[in-house]
């Protein structure tokens, strides 16, 4: 079975020919498992590194070799990126930038911090979080809370350009990180609790210039779809497949916002990302499939049209944004070996589609809790072929406006947020960071306002009935067969990105602090040390002078921060027993820190 | 669409919001003693209430009128029977409005998030006035280490239009008279709740 990194490389060879491939500098960066130039670590989203030195046996005596304090105390999500010897820390609102130099004790050699309105602190649902840098071209490009891109040179911190990607008064904001590619950025956009009508857009990587911007719903041309060639399913959607799916011009403040994370195949000349929720929360306001919100996209990076779409959850009815993450790899299915994409949905289904082709392979439940539709339905005689089978009992439509639909699961926040899960090539299995959350629903009637959040549900979340009575769960997934090989139960939702290594060990941090190491085999637990803070963060790993660090971020916050750290209600329980799921604030505080980890010398 | 305009819908949201607390306070001079019917009967098992004697003394309904409470200074007030189990229609209609529009950041049930404060704390000692203040006006708290900023809320129909709910809910959360639960029964919706929604939605 061949990896994505052997792709990306393969790919790498190829842009010497023809340099409009792939962005070089990227691809270069990527094949040296030293460095980390996206989040993402490569454009696979695969999370997997090649470095080993820290292996199953000795992580046990990892050691703590450096810390460094970011200064700020929001929500830490993302992670340092490493360019040689130097490297690129963020920090959550107001989106500061350190670059530290390595080889002088992380020195900070140049710092960066835009001046942002704070007016978009509130703008922005569920804390002032930013998922991360990203390098190319001697550039680190920052996508800042206000949706001003940046291209800082990344050896003196000076501004390349900078150029404003929405409007934070009508509810635009980012969180997200970028995609370098070819000689292009892509960026998407947040607001779907305040109605945007969302988008991807590309910009130019040398002056900023805006390149095309497709919408996640609208009229054809807007979405950069062509009816004829952009397929469904393997057949074309034909005209109008987004108007038709919405009443009146309600698309116009639809959402599907673009939040997530981005991949890219070099050699299919494809990038994948999904779209969120359709707003607003309550889906008797908006009758019709409402497409494209919550799909899988397909698109070509230099046009933006799109290839092929695949909608998980039409008319959203429980706020499962489609944004996560879509792993590519290469591996047999059905007797042959595919190009395959891999996404973790937040409505607790894991799928497989052929990222070629478009065409759904498996969709298999990741947690065994997941209620709300009994499968996805792979008949493709079949009317609803691809549709979720929705649960009546369920469902917030059928139940109907004023109604309170219980014990929903999974819960808004997901079976899975953003926070990237990771494979590894070695064991072919995908790790999994999960929540075990369930929720009651009650959607009723809003009104649209620019600018102001336009929910119109009420919530209430509680740990998974009948289960372990944690809120998460660490899995190890098999994306091929559709199975979990291994399931770790956390007290808390793992809200931190795994990190899979040659050495045969995967990390992964959990929101009362802990940095764990587990075997990837069979997910024994082989290390942990607590940070100052809970984790939300990704972890890292880079190797200077012959020597592997792991990295990652503490500073509790997010989604996670909202919900946990008041401590969830058990429904179970009954009045006066809430203290059986303790507060997260008995466990961690507030922080923002950089913790890096070595082996003793 | 309902593109009002910010300039038509805030000074009259606002003015709105002030006329209501007039009106209420000239009832509340001619306001009698307590009447049996006002009084609460709370879930006294429910630690998570923390029930502030002192709290729902002084938030105590006097006066009902077509379902709505009102206590001795005038202000709108919850009413909660049935051992806890049943709240009057604004308080649950707050409940319902805070997790919708308050709680992604302020926390589920008033708790606080690591981002903004605890409602069931702050209600404590803020007042009616300065309740619907900051809800129409916004609040920033920025400093070097801190940046906590409320959004004004005066366009925004979904939080005006139930501003007493709102404020009574957590009144009733600050003082204990609701604990973490999601209400159970509530009384009926009255008439002037009906009327009062369908006029400030405008939908």
């Amino acid at each position: 079975m061949r990896a994505v990194h052997l792709l990306a490389l393969g790919a790498g060879v190829a842009a010497v020919a023809a340099p409009a491939l792939a962005n070089e500098s990227v691809l270069k960066s990527i094949a040296n498992p030293a460095e980390q130039a996206l989040q993402t670590v490569d454009y696979g989203n695969t999370r997997y590194s090649k470095l080993d030195q820290i292996n199953a046996s000795n992580v046990k005596n990892l050691q703590v070799a450096w810390t460094f304090s970011t200064g700020v105390l929001r929500g830490h999500e993302g992670s340092p990126l490493v360019i040689g010897n130097m490297m690129y820390v963020h920090t959550p609102f107001p989106n500061i930038v350190y670059a530290l130099d390595l080889d002088h004790e992380a020195k900070i050699v140049w710092k960066y911090e835009p001046k942002q309105d704070p007016s978009v602190i509130p703008v922005m649902c569920c804390d002032t979080v930013n998922r991360g840098l990203a390098y190319a071209d001697g550039t680190i490009l920052l996508h800042q809370a206000d949706t001003t891109l940046v291209s800082l040179d990344a050896k003196t911190g000076k501004v390349n350009w900078s150029v404003v990607n929405g409007d934070p008064k009508k509810g635009e904001t980012n969180t997200a990180t970028v995609l370098p590619v070819k000689d292009k950025v892509i960026v998407g956009i947040s607001g779907g609790e305040f109605g945007v009508q969302c988008h991807v857009t590309a910009y130019d990587l040398k002056t900023g210039k805006k390149v095309w911007r497709g919408y996640s719903e609208g009229p054809d041309d807007q979405m950069l779809i062509d009816p004829e060639k952009t397929t469904y399913l393997g057949k074309p959607v034909g005209k109008d497949s987004s108007l038709k799916t919405w009443e009146g011009d309600q698309w116009k403040t639809g959402g599907g916002c673009t939040w997530g994370w981005f991949s890219y195949d070099p050699k299919l000349d494809l990038m994948y990302y999904g779209s969120g929720n359709p707003s607003t929360w309550n889906p008797k306001q908006r009758p019709g499939d409402n497409r494209w919100s919550m799909t899988v996209w397909a698109r070509n990076p230099d046009t933006g049209v799109a290839k092929w779409v695949y909608q998980m959850t039409p008319h959203d009815e429980w706020d499962y944004d489609g944004i996560n993450e879509m792993i590519l790899t290469d591996q047999k299915v059905d007797g042959k070996e595919q190009p395959l994409l891999t996404h973790f949905d937040r409505n607790g289904f894991g799928y497989t589609l052929n990222r070629e082709t478009g065409a759904l392979l498996v969709a298999e439940k990741f947690d065994p809790a997941v209620n709300w539709a009994t499968k996805v339905d792979m008949d493709k005689g079949s009317k609803t072929y691809g549709r979720p089978l929705v649960v009546s009992k369920y469902s917030t439509e059928q139940n109907g406006e004023d109604t309170n639909s219980k014990g929903i699961c999974p819960a808004a926040l997901g079976t899975k947020d953003q926070q990237p899960a990771a494979f590894s090539p070695k064991t072919n299995l995908f790790y999994v960071p999960t929540n075990h959350v369930c929720m009651d629903y009650e959607p009723f009637r809003v009104t649209y306002t620019p600018g102001q959040p336009y929910v119109g549900a009420t919530l209430s979340m509680y740990p998974a009935p009948n289960s372990h009575g944690g809120m998460g769960n660490f899995i190890a997934w098999d994306g091929v067969n559709g199975k979990i090989k291994w399931s770790n139960a956390e007290q808390f939702s793992v809200w931190s990105g795994a990190l899979a290594t040659a050495g045969d060990v995967v990390f992964y941090g959990t929101l009362e602090g802990y940095l764990k190491a587990v075997d990837d085999k069979t997910g024994k637990e082989l290390f942990k040390f607590k940070t100052p803070s809970g984790i939300i963060g990704n972890v890292m790993t880079y190797q200077l002078k012959g020597k592997q660090y792991v990295g990652v971020l503490s500073g509790v916050g997010g989604w996670a921060g909202i919900g946990l750290a008041a401590g969830l209600t058990d429904p179970n329980a009954g009045l006066g027993a809430v203290g059986g799921y303790a507060a997260l604030s008995q466990y961690t505080n507030l922080g923002g820190q950089l913790t890096v980890f070595a082996l003793p010398n | 669409m309902h593109n009002l305009s910010n300039i038509v819908t805030r000074p009259f949201l606002a003015a709105l919001a002030l006329a209501t607390v007039s009106a209420v306070a000239v009832h509340a001079e001619d306001a009698k003693p307590a009447d049996p019917a006002l009084a609460n009967s709370l879930n006294a098992n429910d630690k998570t209430a923390e029930q502030d004697p002192a709290l729902l003394k002084k938030n105590a309904a006097v006066k009902a009128e077509d379902g709505k409470y009102v206590d001795a200074d005038g202000h709108p007030t919850f009413h909660v029977t049935e051992d806890g189990k049943k709240l009057d229609w604004y308080t649950y209609s707050g409940y319902r409005r805070y997790h919708a529009e308050c709680h992604v950041c302020h926390g589920p049930d008033g708790m606080g998030s690591t981002y903004a404060p605890a409602l069931k704390d702050s209600l404590k000692t803020l007042s009616y006035e300065e309740f619907i203040g900051i809800l129409v006006g916004g609040k920033q708290d920025v400093s070097a280490s801190e940046q906590k900023v409320m959004p004004a809320f005066g366009d925004n129909k979904n939080v005006m239009c139930y501003s007493d709910d709102l404020y009574t809910y957590l009144k009733a959360r600050a003082s204990g008279a609701v604990g973490r639960v999601r209400p159970s029964e509530h009384e009926d919706k009255p008439e002037a709740a009906k009327k009062a929604e369908k006029e400030c939605m405008g939908s």
